[in-house]
């Protein structure tokens, strides 16, 4: 049985929108691959929790909120694909995972923790649960301030079984804050199939226990994933309280760097991979005559350059002064 | 000078500093229209209306991690937890995110959350609902410690918790809500990190906190009798913590006691010794002890539990014991 809606019709945003979605899928996407690189070099150390095959959530998310007026996000430890799309700086993004002082926590938070509030990212939070009720208090401040701000939570699937979860959403919906919280479902938390932790066929089926719209998306449709937000941007805007979405996607990888993945079934993958989010935008863009085939291959191209000299860039950059270890524990 | 309530001097500070600042927003269950589990609170709600005294439902998390949220984006929160041993079920919002987050963020940002919680025993609450807990945040760096034993200090160290950058985590002690005490008039602001030498003498220290101030203070008052002077030192908060005050009076009376309502294994007293002995163990004229709940649990029976509570006799033994050395 399912109470959730799915989102029957997806917005056509200009071509300028689109080619910015595009590129910054194509910048996560490239991250992504040279950040595993740097780990089995061992340039980046601790782990690493990766998020291809999933930015079109990262990016149609991006493009229906407004840091700018107020907007806030915060998000799981898989992370860089929504702080990329944020506008992360990409330099202060690779000098934090090398743990430089160039990095935008100065070398304190890592590939886990990225906060960067020029950019409406609060944080990317490495407890399970943990960003929804922090979300929740942005969009109270907004509520109490009528800045007309929405806060986003974006979570997995698994998140959606601990304590955490049902709390925030419960107290978002009875004092109708205008939060909104994106589940990305990528079918897997941590080794466990979906299936085998959660007794509903949707995540978003859960929004009715909470008296909310829950809304069901295509998360490989970057236009798809922005059109839900916007509206329930546009709802929280005014005041009409919490909207609970839920992404259909997948990740690429296992689920942190030393995670195979050998328990997805054959095929899987290859099945997902035909449903690529990079290739869905870029074939409606070639389509309808925005962009060439050619010239998706010069920006892929493009950007893969970027990241590499990006990553020069930061394992040239020196590591923090050992006395600021002690620091930023205090205001 | 008033003499008020400590359960007043704590709703006084939260008037006052609402009625100064209006992001000032106060939050917890039954704060508002009841006025607090432990009618500390009636009438802000009235005052202030449903926006900023807000009444939650059972979710310790879902409250402490809006006070987080909001903190960061402007407001200064004041969350209430009730009981200080529902902490355990709200741990990482105030240990993993509202101690770390500003160090994690390299400084990006800041919590200026002050969570308030009733703690200790001698009420007849049994084990779960009676502990004494300022340990428990003092291993969290991030977060400041604040244990008021008098209505003058809830009152004017409520106020600088409000006003400050940081998380603090405020401890109210129950038994002591009836309490009254001297307050001045016109705004009482009291330092974080700057311990009350509570009353005088040149033989023992004793450091004690909240109701184990007044423990302290009629041990002392009945050792002056038998002719033992005894200094009581409050620190008032234990993050930070103002260990020059504590160091100067043993360097004067070579013996230290240090009185506690928590459990003895990692509880306060065993830093303070530790930092005494860095600093001053040549001053010491007998081996240091602690009086403190031992290594139990607060049991519901009331003879039980007035067995297990350190009282004026205990100090009066500890006091005799560094005194015969």
């Amino acid at each position: 049985m399912t109470s959730a809606t799915r989102n029957m019709t997806t917005e056509t945003l200009d071509s300028a929108t689109r080619q910015h979605m595009l590129q910054r899928m194509l910048e996560i996407r490239s991250a992504e691959a040279r950040i595993q690189e740097l780990f089995l070099e061992n340039v980046i150390r601790g782990t690493t929790h990766l998020c291809d095959g999933q930015e079109a959530v990262s990016v149609g998310m991006a493009a229906a909120i407004d840091p700018a007026r107020g907007d806030t996000v915060t998000c799981t430890y898989r992370g860089h694909g929504h702080a990329l799309a944020l506008g992360l700086d990409l330099k202060a993004f690779m000098a934090e995972l090398m743990g430089k002082e160039a990095g935008i926590s100065k070398g304190k938070g890592g590939s886990m923790h990225l906060t960067d509030m020029k950019v409406g990212l609060i944080g990317t939070f490495a407890i399970v649960g943990a960003g929804l009720p922090i979300t929740n208090g942005a969009a109270l401040t907004a509520k109490l301030k009528k800045t007309g701000a929405v806060s986003i939570s974006i979570f997995g699937d698994g998140t959606a079984n601990i304590g955490a979860w049902h709390e925030a959403i419960n107290l978002a919906a009875v004092w109708k804050l205008p939060s909104i919280f994106l589940c990305e479902n990528n079918m897997y938390g941590e080794y466990s199939a979906y299936d085998d932790t959660a007794p509903v066929a949707n995540v978003a089926d859960r929004a009715a226990a909470y008296g909310i719209p829950g809304v069901i998306v295509d998360g490989q449709d970057a236009e798809a994933v922005y059109t839900v937000v916007k509206q329930a941007v546009e709802r929280g805007r005014v005041g009409e309280g919490p909207t609970l979405i839920e992404a259909k996607t997948y990740r690429y990888r296992g689920h942190s760097r030393s995670d195979a993945a050998p328990y997805r079934p054959a095929g899987e993958l290859d099945s997902w991979l035909a449903r690529d989010p990079i290739n869905i935008l870029a074939q409606r863009m070639i389509h309808d005559g925005q962009i060439t085939e050619a010239e998706v291959n010069t920006l892929r191209q493009n950007t893969e350059t970027t990241i590499q000299q990006v990553t020069e860039w930061a394992i040239a950059q020196p590591y923090p002064s050992l006395d600021s270890a002690a620091e930023d524990i205090w205001v | 000078m008033a003499i008020i309530t400590y359960r007043d001097a704590i709703l006084r500070a939260l008037d006052e500093e609402m009625d100064r600042d209006a992001n000032v927003i106060f939050l917890g269950e039954d704060v508002g229209r009841a006025g607090g589990v432990f009618k500390v609170t009636p009438g802000l709600y009235e005052k202030y209306g449903p926006e900023r005294v807000l009444d939650t439902p059972i979710s310790e998390t879902a409250i402490i991690g809006a006070g987080v949220g909001a903190a960061i984006t402007g407001m200064r929160p004041v969350a209430e937890l009730m009981f200080v041993d529902f902490a355990a079920v709200a741990l990482d919002q105030i240990v993993n995110q509202a101690a770390k987050l500003r160090y994690m963020s390299g400084g990006q940002l800041k919590i200026p959350l002050t969570i308030r919680a009733a703690q200790g025993g001698g009420v007849g609450f049994a084990s779960q609902h009676s502990q004494c807990l300022e340990t428990w945040f003092m291993h969290a760096p991030g977060l400041k410690v604040v244990v008021p034993s008098n209505p003058a200090d809830a009152l004017g160290l409520l106020k600088t918790a409000i006003r400050d950058d940081n998380p603090v985590i405020f401890l109210e002690h129950k038994l002591q809500y009836t309490e009254k005490g001297e307050v001045p008039d016109g705004e009482h602001l009291v330092p974080f990190g700057v311990a009350n030498v509570v009353r005088e003498g040149t033989d023992v220290t004793i450091i004690a906190t909240q109701r184990m101030v007044i423990v302290a203070l009629k041990a002392a008052a009945e050792l002056a009798k038998q002719g033992i002077s005894c200094e009581v030192i409050d620190p008032r908060t234990l993050v930070p913590l103002d260990m020059e005050t504590i160091i100067g009076s043993v360097k004067k009376t070579g013996r230290l006691i240090t009185v506690e309502e928590a459990v003895h294994a990692g509880g306060w007293g065993g830093e303070v010794v530790s930092l005494v002995t860095d600093e001053a163990i040549w001053y010491l004229e007998s081996p240091v002890v602690r009086v403190t709940l031992g290594a139990g649990l607060v049991p519901f029976s009331q003879p039980l539990e007035d067995h297990v509570l350190p009282n004026p006799e205990r100090v009066m033994a500890a006091v005799h014991r560094v005194m015969e050395t």
